[in-house]
């Protein structure tokens, strides 16, 4: 038994596997760049076999963002620039990490979304409230492994979340509302059990992992994380620099972003592929270009080129596809057929 | 091998993961646990069932305490009071998959994290897990997930006496892996089928820990060989593809045929090839027994995934309870009173009770009750009743058909049988789950004749769909030799008849259906492989097919859909 203030305990940081470390799996490591780089792109599903370091690129990732200016002691992470949206009162800046939040499975509704704070009900008969790990993911990560065995309630709870960037709270005599606007990084094991197509629409770029086949790179990802297993400090240091020029490379990037120019072919481009593809609404198109637009800044470059649309239309398209019975190709295939198809 | 797998992951518990005992409860498993608790010495041992509370496993708030002194208290559960132990799970074949992800998930992140009934915590755990699986059948087996991060799956034996391990233990950390070791490794795992490069590194582990036990400072062969045996072994889904290895088959754990002789102390490594072929040879000795079978059914479950998946995935009103959620009590929803009390409790004292109300509840206390929903799967047994084979071939299907039946009565499943001969197929056993039933419309099935296979695929494809507007999982066995020679329309000619029956094959690909295809033919048929491979399916070649094989593949096949 031990004692649990309802507060989260600030953790002495563990070893993490270096970001710049992972070997192979390009696209995966592309999606989250991206997703680091412009957060209006949806996030990032990464489906793949078991031991391909899905969570282990996720938890990389955290360790490469750049601080955060936050409020000094806002519970909901509100930007300095902008002002607190809660009104509690608070001033001053701080830098925090970028939050990436673990949903752990088996988590309660009520520390999801957040609830009456136990602590001062019961000691102190006070109706406060506690936020929960949407408030704590506001402007940054949340991240659901297993994301295909997370229970139904919770899945539709954070779909409305996700699509709003605002979590309502009406529970326990609690009325309220808070921002929540969070990046949804989820990955699974397709075996394990499947996502609802409804889900799979909010991740913006969809990634496939596979196990590298070829022998001089499987030796070289086992190489590595037995290195990292027996001497992390001495490999992370190894790593260094190469993860400071990454991090560079994401905040010239985010400044560059909004400057990114958009041609118009490009844009006619984008929704003739989609029209051939026959995914469902804008939200295809959409991604299409925010993910183009990401990787344009991230290479340092001004302009989208067609050449930037293709390669991100796999991960942006390939999870909004109809099935179609009578066409037994998987859907990673039909992109590619549309993309060799539709652009020149 | 569970004596050397026991002694190995005494030397290092943590980082080999744990031993996966695949046997039913007896002497020698209880042995083999005492044994192992032995060479451990004083360390937490912690036994739970599979379907174990998430407040139990990972923790909560203990109401007792939070009522008693009126602040929250929260409860470690089991997976950090283990820290530095042993997690024993018992009947492990039985837990869901969604147990063994937060299990495995912790396993992962060395810690546990709570954020459950107004609890946030972060508990530090490591620790050894031992899966005791009891499953008979070839689908009854622990949760890949938690097979994934052990060591080793042996069979339990009574160990010899402990030995003290402190010397190992010691000299572990320093022990060192030759580059060329390392590739060898890889290149077997690669060899043998062995996707997770999880398997490699408890392989590593392994070795370590041999060559510790040894007193050596360094991995070599031998060591790797004996990890090799013990860790890839089991977890082979192609067999090594050596010829000389078929005849070296038997169990006993030999030494790998070119063992350095005693005498050289500082013998050369062998050569790479020569090192692969001394690795491949030594997981040889310790091969899955189904292998062949079972790796083409992994492949089918891999393509038929989703109608698995884990449980509840649609609110089902009937079935197994799996717990509660908040919910009204309305409709078809049923109150959970213990779980509607216990979200109650924690806000008696802040609540203003109604005159003579013992407690106070609010409308967001209630929970209500999920359950498990069953999938129900139907087996359809398509059988090629044409030709002169048809009466050899019709007993078998009729003896698995029967045999399925027991089985299905069981578990409530469904089998239906369609005959083809002549110029039709025709239903002669509509899905069904009455034995009687079954029998008598079996005893009747006639045989020879043409063979109208497009007509036999398409009468299995409209019952798979009647089926699945049923609710039910279907799954088509289709029994023939590949060679059709009359067409959709009745016409004669083989050229037209192969045609349809690809067309009608892939139709049923289309549809998403499940296919085994058993090929009864003397030797296997090209037609036949063609034809499986238009339908997507699970091709067996069964010259000999005998019923009790053709139904193990089936229920095997069938349980990956359930």
């Amino acid at each position: 038994m031990m004692d649990g203030s309802a507060a989260p305990r600030v953790l002495t940081r563990k070893p993490v596997f270096p970001f710049t470390a992972i070997v192979g799996q390009e696209e995966m490591k592309l999606a989250l760049l991206l997703a680091a780089v412009e957060p209006m792109m949806g996030g990032v599903l990464a489906l793949g076999d078991r031991g391909t370091g899905k969570s282990t690129a996720v938890r990389a990732l955290a360790q490469l963002l750049p601080d955060m200016a936050v409020i000094a002691g806002c519970k909901y992470n509100c930007d300095p620039g902008v002002g607190c949206a809660m009104g509690c009162g608070c001033a001053g800046t701080t830098f925090v990490p970028v939050p990436v939040i673990d949903l752990p499975l088996g988590a309660s509704e009520d520390r999801l979304v957040g609830a009456l704070d136990l602590e001062r009900a019961l000691t102190r008969g006070e109706k406060a409230f506690e936020p929960g790990l949407l408030a704590r993911a506001h402007r940054g990560f949340l991240y659901i492994d297993e994301v295909n065995l997370l229970e139904d309630h919770l899945v539709d709870l954070l779909l409305d979340v996700a699509a709003s960037g605002e979590n309502v709270v009406e529970r326990e005599g609690i009325s309220l509302r808070h921002p929540a606007r969070f990046v949804l990084i989820g990955s699974g094991n397709p075996e394990e059990g499947e996502l609802r197509p409804q889900l799979l629409d909010r991740f913006g770029l969809a990634v496939e992992l596979r196990t590298p086949q070829d022998i001089p790179t499987r030796v070289e990802v086992v190489r590595r994380r037995d290195s990292f297993d027996r001497d992390s400090a001495g490999f992370m240091a190894r790593f260094a620099a190469q993860e400071v020029a990454q991090r560079e490379a994401i905040i010239a990037a985010r400044a560059l972003l909004p400057d990114v120019e958009t041609p118009d072919e490009v844009l006619t481009q984008a929704a003739t592929l989609c029209q051939a593809l026959g995914t469902d609404g804008l939200r295809g198109e959409l991604t299409l270009l925010r993910a183009a637009r990401a990787l344009t800044a991230l290479e340092g470059r001004a302009e989208i080129s067609l050449a930037d649309l293709r390669r991100v239309a796999l991960p942006a398209l390939r999870h909004r596809l109809r099935r179609n019975p009578l066409d037994d190709a998987s859907s990673s295939s039909r992109v590619e057929r549309a993309v060799s198809e539709t652009l020149p | 091998m569970s004596i050397e797998a026991a002694l190995l992951c005494a030397v290092d518990p943590v980082g080999l993961g744990g031993v996966a005992l695949r046997a039913p409860p007896g002497p020698e498993r209880d042995a083999w646990l005492a044994g192992f608790r032995a060479l451990l010495g004083d360390t937490p041992w912690r036994r739970i069932p599979p379907d174990l509370s998430d407040n139990r496993l990972l923790g909560g708030l203990d109401l007792t305490a939070t009522l008693a002194l009126g602040r929250p208290v929260a409860e470690a559960g089991v997976l950090a009071a283990v820290d530095g132990g042993v997690l024993v799970i018992a009947m492990a074949e039985r837990m869901a998959a969604s147990t063994a992800a937060r299990i495995a998930g912790v396993i992962d992140a060395r810690e546990v994290t709570v954020a459950r009934e107004g609890v946030a915590l972060h508990v530090p755990t490591r620790f050894c897990t031992i899966l005791l699986d009891e499953g008979i059948e070839a689908d009854e087996i622990a949760p890949a997930a938690l097979l994934d991060r052990l060591a080793f799956h042996a069979q339990p034996m009574a160990l010899p006496p402990p030995e003290s391990l402190h010397a190992a233990r010691a000299l572990l950390p320093s022990v060192t892996v030759p580059d060329a070791i390392l590739d060898a490794l890889v290149a077997a795992a690669a060899a043998l089928g062995i996707a997770s490069p999880r398997a490699v590194l408890l392989t590593l582990a392994a070795a370590r820990a041999a060559a510790a036990l040894d007193g050596d400072t360094q991995v070599d062969e031998d060591h790797a060989a004996r990890a090799t045996r013990l860790v890839l072994g089991p977890r082979a889904t192609i067999a090594p593809p050596a010829e000389e290895l078929q005849e070296e088959s038997p169990p006993p754990p030999e030494t790998p045929p070119d063992e350095t002789p005693p005498d050289d102390e500082d013998a050369p490594m062998p050569s790479p090839a020569q090192l692969q072929e001394l690795l491949l040879a030594a997981a040889a000795a310790n091969l899955p027994p189904d292998l062949l079978d079972r790796a083409r059914i992994q492949a089918l479950a891999a393509r038929t995934a989703g109608g698995r998946g884990d449980a509840a995935r649609a609110p089902a009103k009937r079935g197994r309870p799996i717990g509660a959620r908040p919910g009204e009590p309305r409709g078809d929803a049923r109150l959970a009173v213990l779980d509607t009390l216990r979200a109650a409790a924690p806000w008696q004292a802040l609540r203003a009770r109604p005159p003579g109300a013992r407690i106070a509840l609010r409308r967001e206390d209630f929970r209500i009750r999920r359950f498990r929903r069953r999938n129900e799967t139907t087996a359809i047994f398509a059988v090629d009743a044409s030709g002169s084979a048809a009466l050899n071939r019709l007993a078998e299907a009729k003896g698995a058909v029967e045999l399925l039946l027991a089985e299905a009565y069981v578990r409530r499943d469904r089998v239906a049988l369609i005959g083809f001969r002549g110029t039709t197929a025709e239903v002669l056993l509509p899905p069904t789950q009455a034995l009687a039933r079954a029998k008598r419309g079996l005893a009747g099935l006639p045989g020879g004749g043409t063979t109208p296979l497009a007509s036999g695929i398409d009468a299995a494809a409209a019952l798979a769909l009647s089926e699945r507007r049923a609710g039910r999982a279907a799954l088509v066995i289709l029994l023939t030799d590949g060679r059709g020679n009359i067409a959709r329309d009745g016409g004669q000619g083989h050229a037209r008849a192969t045609t349809d029956a690809l067309d009608a094959a892939r139709q049923l690909r289309a549809a998403g259906t499940p296919i085994i295809l058993l090929d009864t033919a003397p030797r296997p048929q090209a037609a036949a492989r063609a034809l499986a491979e238009a339908a997507g399916a699970v091709y067996l070649p069964m010259p000999m097919a005998d019923a009790a094989r053709m139904s193990r593949a089936a229920s095997a096949a069938a349980a990956r859909l359930r």
